[in-house]
């Protein structure tokens, strides 16, 4: 099931318990990577995007988050329902992350060298792995995957601290790090966006092309629009928890269908110039008494009233360009 | 000249590094090495460069956060750069700042209504209690905020909410001067919008100047009316902010402008070609000789790391500081149109 895929999320949904009742953040997202491909998900602050890269990874803390339906599967295996000694098994050699804030990702009384080991030794425990390497081994893998991401002086750096590193040659680290075990899936939460732009812009590329050249699928999380557009192949838009608009990159940034992401393109400022649009009016809501139906419609200009009642489904506009909105809906359309 | 608001010669801050018992100096971080730009009266000044280039530091310095080392600010035809500390409260109550993380800026302790009542207090503009709340209900109206969000304390707020209240807090001295420090950095998207919306709106009902400091070359592009590019401490182009974008001259600006991520086909077609070997901005305690780009540049030649080039005004309005300006400035042709079309530009401004 899902074998097709590197990773898809179906219908997930995950709550959090918390003081004032509970907090339903995800509403039903649906998500897919297909293999070496390269999908972006964006979206702006709170709209889940870490959570579900959480539920991927399974890192999320259950209690506090629940998880009342949805699958996940990974490589067509069922994350949700794998032991967390099977989970530990595919991290960091089948699938691997790359945070977004380098300095905390870091540990910082290690040599950098010290943690590549680590993350090598880790992946040799690995019950299937057939290679025994030996220490001069493991050490010529890490300069290797150093060199890789073009740091100067692999030897020197596997040396120092990250103290010692400047913001993108700790990124540089961190995927490295990410890329040490040939992993065939990787997940991006922001990168680079703790740097400037011309480092970011390094970091990207650097990225991409690696990504690219072995064949790695990635998902990369991020709220710069201008990031997805440059790198991925395929977007999702989420608002609220929920999926609102996917469609391959050159279409979406052409002619985005969905008003949220209309809004949200028409609040980037351009680098052409000319007048930013007023932005999206009001604020995301509070997941605890989230809206009803759409997500969207107390913020929503074309708002009609089948919109607070009805979730909107997914509907496909062109192949591979879909869109959850009433809008594009019969019911929809009937009710103009 | 009477419509010049602010005025900044050679401005120079050096912050030392001092270690041990008896706090001895060995050495200096030198954050801004003279700065020189003026703003004129109801003018949106921006200051681009990356972090570590010092542009920070020149903002909090002209409103007299930091001592400067060296170099004047003057302030409608006054010098304050020498100013006592009673005289200094004149020129506080008319250059203020809006920071850029609004969570560390407002007090977390105190609400909305006593924030905004400090300024009223200090600067004796109201003196008893009625007047100060009809003030401050004043103050968050023109921020767009409902007077009832003076109760309020800053972690009842959002992002957006909370630096409407920290640009309330500016206002309300009634300033004709604001520094606005990278204010929506750390907002999203489509609540920058609204803030930057609100500021534009701003600047044109009180006839406010702003000196606009950010990172991001499209933000500035939309806002400012000319642009100072920074680099390790020191100015290396400055222009109209049109100009700058459509005929970039200096090597860094380039590779700055053609870094950003860029959601349009039509600002990848104007986005110049980098002019950078990549590397990262050098550190301000020891910075590199002649112009501090050089290690990064693509054009540099031993000149460069020799000697520092001059801030030239290579056209009307339009300064570089680079020693091979010459190659990346447009043919005769093409520039005798480019003036054209900026003098149009300056007559909308």
């Amino acid at each position: 099931m899902g074998d097709q895929y590197m990773l898809e999320i179906r219908n997930l949904h995950v709550h959090f318990r918390v003081y004032e009742g509970v907090s339903r953040v995800l509403d039903g997202v649906f998500l897919h990577v297909g293999k070496g491909e390269r999908v972006g998900l964006a979206g702006e602050t709170g709209c889940g995007k870490t959570v579900t890269m959480k539920t991927v990874m399974g890192i999320l803390k259950i209690p506090p988050a629940i998880i009342p339906h949805g699958e996940v599967f990974l490589n067509g295996r069922d994350v949700l329902r794998m032991s967390s000694k099977e989970l530990l098994q595919i991290k960091g050699t089948e699938i691997s992350m790359i945070f977004q804030d380098p300095m905390n990702a870091l540990n910082p009384v290690f040599t950098i060298g010290e943690q590549l080991y680590d993350v090598i030794r880790f992946a040799q425990r690995h019950p299937d792995n057939g290679e025994n390497l030996s220490k001069k081994e493991i050490h010529d893998r890490a300069i290797a995957v150093l060199e890789e991401v073009r740091l100067p002086d692999p030897e020197r750096i596997m040396n120092n601290y990250s103290l010692e590193l400047s913001g993108g040659m700790r990124q540089r680290v961190l995927i490295a790090m990410a890329l040490v075990n040939e992993p065939s899936f990787l997940i991006a939460d922001e990168p680079g966006t703790a740097l400037d732009v011309t480092i970011q812009a390094q970091i990207l590329g650097l990225l991409s092309e690696l990504v690219r050249t072995k064949g790695i699928s990635i998902l990369l999380i991020t709220h710069n629009l201008g990031v997805i557009q440059e790198t991925m192949e395929r977007v999702y838009i989420m608002y609220a928890g929920q999926v609102v608009e996917i469609a391959p990159t050159s279409v979406l940034f052409e002619n985005p269908k969905h008003p949220y992401s209309q809004g949200l393109f028409a609040s980037v400022p351009h680098l052409t110039g000319g007048e930013i649009a007023e932005g999206i009016p009001g604020t995301v809501p509070d997941y605890t008494a989230a809206p009803s139906g759409c997500r969207f419609h107390p913020r929503c200009d074309y708002a009609m009233p089948i919109c607070s009642q009805k979730k909107p489904p997914l509907i496909m506009l062109k192949p591979a360009h879909y869109v959850a909105c009433h809008l594009y809906t019969e019911q929809g359309v009937q009710n103009e | 000249m009477s419509d010049l608001l602010l005025v900044v010669e050679n401005l120079v801050k050096y912050f030392p590094i001092r270690v041990g018992f008896f706090r001895r100096q060995i050495g200096e971080v030198r954050a801004v090495e003279g700065a020189s730009f003026d703003i004129k009266s109801g003018e949106i000044f921006g200051l681009v460069g990356e972090s570590g280039s010092g542009k920070s530091t020149v903002g909090k310095t002209i409103v007299r956060i930091y001592k400067p080392t060296r170099g004047t600010i003057q302030f409608k035809g006054r010098n304050v750069t020498k100013l006592t500390k009673e005289n200094l409260r004149f020129f506080k109550k008319e250059a203020q700042m809006v920071f850029q993380d609004p969570k560390s800026s407002l007090n977390p302790r105190r609400s909305v209504k006593s924030t905004l009542e400090d300024p009223l207090i200090v600067h004796k503009i109201a003196q008893n209690g009625r007047d100060r709340k009809r003030i401050v209900g004043d103050l968050l109206r023109m921020v767009e905020l409902s007077p009832n969000y003076m109760y309020k304390y800053p972690s009842a707020l959002s992002g957006g909410q909370r630096q409407r209240v920290a640009i309330a807090r500016a206002l309300a001295v009634n300033p004709s001067f604001i520094v606005l420090d990278e204010p929506t950095s750390a907002l999203d998207v489509s609540v920058q919008a609204k803030i930057i919306r609100l500021l534009q709106q701003l600047q044109k009902g009180l006839h406010l100047s702003y000196l606009f400091i950010s990172h991001d070359l499209s933000l500035m592009r939309t806002i400012a009316s000319r642009t100072a590019v920074m680099y390790v401490g020191r100015i290396y182009e400055l222009a109209q902010t049109e100009e700058l974008f459509v005929s970039p001259l200096h090597p860094y600006t380039r590779t700055l402008i053609s870094a950003v991520p860029v959601i349009s086909k039509e600002e990848r077609r104007v986005k110049p070609a980098k002019q950078s070997r990549g590397g990262e901005i050098p550190s301000p305690v020891n910075p590199p000789n002649g112009c501090a780009f050089h290690p990064r540049c693509s054009l540099a030649d031993r000149i460069c790391s020799q000697q520092l080039p001059d801030l030239m005004e290579v056209m009307p309005g339009h300064f570089v500081r680079c020693h091979h300006v010459s190659l990346n400035m447009p043919s005769a042709k093409g520039r005798g149109s480019r003036l054209v079309e900026s003098t149009e530009g300056n007559k909308k401004n």
